[in-house]
């Protein structure tokens, strides 16, 4: 044997930071090629709550603003969604991402921060999200949250989608006040890097409540996609029947979609709208196919029930966009297989990594799949959402280069 | 294969950790209960660093006789590594998933000669 002098590091040594936390990812995206095509995440986020101060100086009711400024944030959180994402300190950038040194204060960290991680997984586009704001519609605080999601969406578009073409984002819908949501639409539809509306949907108001066909309409004209963004809620009756983050998490990211999709289709929202794309965010998949058997087999006995519909349910259900994250890939491929299948993968699935959220998925979650071809990978990982949200063909610096670099070396 | 270098023998204190890299090779070499373990630094779930992040026994749960419920606590005997990607765990002591004995980190050999620690890659 040689003996040989390596790089030896002690990584509790080491100050925190991205580039290095995801060094594994970034090798996977050479390994796999990803400059060879455009990677598309349609869920991300970042941490609002590091830019608060900002945030609530665009709130624009002095009693409101007052409100949030006093509290520190608390009055967005009069609600449950459960909390623990940290693993008790065993996902270690949430203690230490506030650490990271991040170099030249012309931009926003916050664009410094999403860059990084999207270089190392090879991402060229990202959808950002907020965090604590997918449980804001819990508050029973109508005014908080129409005015509080129209303070950030203004400084969002402002600071962070104004300012870097690589990051997009489908803006927070207030649904409890539907003209504020609509007006929400109309004002900030056209703004650079706006894609499309969210709906968070740990919520209470039916979606197809008749309050809402304006918004729908004005959407389906402007041709943007309606998003509806899972997250749970620990204080919900049957979630508060749970003790573990893992049941809640689980159940409720799935539960929340599947009771808002449920009323979407039954109530015929597809046939009123039949050019609104929705898209459904971060229940993972395996609902989908148990929600099309599940409402195709009623929907034939009691179609009577959902007369608006002239399809089967899952018809509906599988012209409509889903993420790919949380994706199910333990035990069973066969069944991972049959459900890409069964939502035409090939071009309603749009890959998203969720980073930095504790459950996160790389892009090679996708493309180490061995039953897709080439295209459908490319499809699912960036075509199928750059057609979705109209974006040009973008690729990011790093891609460019390591083209740049194989040209060179050819 | 190689021998690499890891360190003197007295230089780390136990759960200590330190990431060997050799070419693309990356090992993390563990010091517990006065043995040393290494294993490759890639979980067997999306390729994160498992042995960067943190060690964490093992959580189990309290059950009287009855089958009550009566807490949790954790076992000292059986530390776990954690991947700080996701929170995959593995037993330090064997490299096992936890959950599924079926998944592992490889496991690499330490040699230990003239004062010093040394691992095969």
């Amino acid at each position: 044997m040689n003996v040989i002098t390596p790089i030896v590091r002690d990584p509790n040594a080491e100050k925190f930071d991205t580039k290095k936390l995801l060094e594994h990812a970034e090798q996977q995206a050479a390994d796999r090629k990803y400059e060879d095509f455009m990677i598309v995440d349609v869920d991300s986020h970042h941490y609002e709550t590091g830019s608060y101060k900002d945030i609530f100086q665009y709130i624009e009711d002095p009693i409101v603003r007052d409100q949030f400024v006093h509290t520190k944030g608390q009055t967005l959180m009069l609600r449950s969604t459960g909390g623990f994402q940290e693993m008790a300190g065993r996902i270690t950038r949430y203690e230490h991402r506030g650490t990271e040194p991040v170099p030249g204060a012309a931009r926003h960290r916050d664009i410094v921060v999403t860059l990084k991680w999207m270089d190392a997984l090879g991402v060229d586009v990202a959808c950002l999200f907020p965090t604590p704001m997918l449980g804001l519609g819990l508050n029973p605080i109508i005014e908080v949250e129409a005015q509080y999601a129209r303070a950030y969406n203004r400084w969002l578009t402002e600071h962070i989608l104004a300012e870097e073409p690589r990051i997009v984002s489908m803006l927070y819908l207030p649904m409890n006040d539907p003209a504020a949501a609509l007006r929400m639409v109309e004002d900030f539809s056209g703004r650079q890097g706006v894609v499309g509306f969210l709906v968070t949907t740990v919520r209470y108001k039916p979606l197809h409540d008749n309050a809402y066909m304006k918004l729908y309409r004005a959407l389906e004209e402007r041709g943007l996609p309606l998003a509806f963004h899972a997250a749970t809620n620990w204080g919900d009756q049957s979630m508060h029947i749970t003790n573990r983050f893992i049941a809640s998490h689980a159940l409720g990211f799935t539960w929340f979609n599947i009771v808002h999709m449920t009323n979407w289709v039954v109530n015929g929202i597809p046939e009123r709208f039949p050019g609104l794309k929705s898209v459904w965010i971060e229940s993972g998949l395996a609902w989908v196919p148990f929600l099309m058997q599940r409402l195709d087999n009623e929907y034939m006995m009691r179609s009577s029930e959902a007369p608006s519909l002239k399809r089967k349910p899952s018809d509906y259900m599988r012209e409509m966009f889903y993420t790919s994250q949380p994706m199910e890939m333990i035990g069973n491929r066969t069944m991972l297989e049959e459900t890409f299948k069964m939502i035409n993968a090939e071009t309603q699935l749009v890959y998203a990594s969720d980073y930095p959220h504790w459950d996160m998925d790389l892009p090679s979650t996708i493309y180490d799949l061995p039953f897709l071809s080439l295209q459908a990978k490319k499809n699912i990982l960036g075509e199928n959402a750059r057609k979705l949200f109209k974006l040009d063909t973008i690729l990011s610096p790093e891609k460019k280069a390591r083209l740049k670099e194989r040209a060179a070396a050819a | 294969m190689a021998q690499v270098f890891v360190c003197n023998e007295l230089e780390m204190k136990a759960g200590d950790v330190r990431i060997v890299r050799q070419d693309r090779i990356e090992v993390g070499v563990y010091r517990h209960a006065g043995a040393y373990y290494a294993y490759r630094n890639h979980c067997a779930h999306q390729g994160g660093p498992a042995c960067e992040g943190i060690i964490r026994n093992k959580v189990i749960d309290l059950l009287g006789p009855d089958k009550s419920f009566l807490g949790q606590t954790y076992d000292d005997n059986e530390p776990h590594i954690v991947c700080p990607w996701h929170g995959w765990e593995y037993k330090l002591t064997t490299g096992e998933c936890a959950p599924d004995p079926k998944l592992r980190l490889r496991r690499h050999e330490i040699v230990k000669r003239e004062g010093g620690v040394y691992v095969v890659i």
